[in-house]
């Protein structure tokens, strides 16, 4: 069954026909393209598909894409603006938080969503709040100080 | 793709009562965080679903006029957490319930999804029914209340006919009034696991002297558990160290957990203990554990 939605990605509005059983990851990837929206594990696991719903971030890939109907969903490839990255994209590349990159993506939604409240964090927050998201190459040190070096600015 | 034939989106309560009435085969969905997962693993071929997350009227965590607290079923765990009654109330409960997946998951997933879904390991669950919660079942011509420990009819069952929604949960005052409370989630990891055991303590303790204790434990039997011989052992007496021991060697009679991958029975019996140890002398020690 195919409903028709109508939302905004990354500032633009949509309006898509989807099927009732199809998920926002496959949507972001198979109708628009988004391949920064990474499928990691497929059961909300990893974090590797972490995209911002209403400026809130979920793992897309156990998301309904009709979910996404009359909602702001935004995603990496909507945060730097031209070739200027957002802070927490160039805290990352400061910070050498990226070794593989599957995880920056879905780390980087997170992290800018965290850093948009504008609340200081301890690093035990720091860490609960990135505590959805795997990375299996850096040990997660460098990605906690680039986090942490955003908040604090 | 997942295997979802027919998705409806419910406009109102009324109308996924109606909708639910009208289609024997459908499921309720609310955040989808377990189900979408068991349908991604083939266990609900041709799912037809109706999400309810659209419904405003069951995302509202009220203070009723009586103290009573009434939460939405459509609450996230995120919200629950956040909220300014909760955290004022029955800040143990938020707790509680933060222990649940991870943030992701935690900004979508419901309590009335935890609920219905009965796994054994639901992590607010224990605390609930510490509180008494009662829950509220509705359909499209009955409403009925029961505690949450009628809920649970085993693992994965639970009561909730076909047509029913469940659409809220009510905490009496007289259930978190004077009580401090305490959740402990055993896991092998401390994000994003399902807990080895839960155990949710709640306690009435005045000038040293237990006057009410609710001890329940997850994963500790088929369906969540009050520690009743333990509860009834603890009325009167003082918080001292030795008390403790006497009603966490209790709680032993009232559990029966088993062995499975995540651990063995004697290690589940071995946390029973331990943590009801840990959540009383947290909340009640007057000793100071000497």
């Amino acid at each position: 069954m195919s409903l028709r939605i109508h939302f905004s990605v990354n500032g633009t509005h949509k309006e898509l026909l989807v099927e009732s059983g199809e998920t926002l990851l496959e949507m972001l990837r198979g109708r628009l393209g988004l391949t920064g929206v990474k499928r990691g594990c497929s059961v909300g696991e990893c974090g590797a598909c972490t995209v911002l719903v209403d400026g809130l971030n979920v793992d897309s890939c156990i998301y309904l894409a009709a979910w996404a109907d009359g909602r702001e969903i935004r995603t990496l490839e909507g945060l730097a603006d031209g070739d200027d990255l957002n802070p927490v994209q160039q805290a990352f590349v400061d910070h050498g938080a990226v070794q593989c990159g599957f995880c920056t993506p879905g780390l980087v939604m997170t992290a800018t969503a965290m850093a948009e409240k504008g609340i200081k964090l301890t690093r035990d927050e720091v860490r609960r709040e990135l505590s959805g998201h795997l990375c299996r190459c850096t040990g997660y040190q460098n990605i906690m100080t680039a986090v942490e070096a955003v908040l604090e600015d | 793709m997942l295997d979802i034939c027919e998705y409806y989106e419910a406009e109102s309560l009324n109308d996924a009562k109606r909708k639910l009435a009208s289609s024997p085969s459908a499921n309720i969905i609310a955040g989808g965080t377990d189900l979408i997962i068991r349908i991604r693993d083939g266990a609900m071929a041709n799912a037809s679903l109706i999400g309810i997350g659209r419904i405003e009227e069951l995302k509202e965590i009220s203070l009723c006029k009586n103290g009573d607290i009434h939460i939405g079923s459509m609450v996230t765990f995120r919200e629950l957490e956040q909220n300014c009654t909760i955290k004022e109330r029955v800040p143990y409960l938020g707790e509680a319930g933060g222990t649940m997946g991870g943030p992701q998951i935690r900004n979508v997933a419901t309590i009335g999804g935890n609920l219905c879904n009965g796994a054994v390991s639901a992590d607010a669950v224990a605390m609930l029914c510490c509180l008494n919660a009662v829950l509220v079942l509705e359909s499209v011509n009955s409403t009925r209340s029961m505690l949450i420990q009628d809920f649970y009819l085993g693992p994965g069952q639970v009561d909730l006919m076909a047509d029913e929604i469940l659409t809220g949960i009510t905490i009496r005052e007289q259930d978190y009034l004077g009580y401090q409370g305490r959740y402990i989630k055993a896991s092998q990891r401390k994000a994003m696991d399902i807990a080895t055991l839960g155990c949710a303590v709640s306690v009435n303790c005045q000038e040293g002297t237990i006057r009410d204790l609710r001890i329940a434990c997850t994963v500790a039997a088929p369906t969540p558990v009050r520690c009743s011989s333990a509860e009834k052992l603890a009325v009167g007496l003082k918080a001292t160290s030795d008390n403790i021991m006497k009603i966490r060697d209790a709680a032993l009679g009232d559990v029966t957990p088993r062995d499975s991958w995540r651990g063995s029975k004697a290690y589940r019996k071995q946390l029973v203990m331990i943590n009801i140890q840990r959540a009383l002398e947290s909340l009640v020690l007057t000793d100071g554990g000497e």
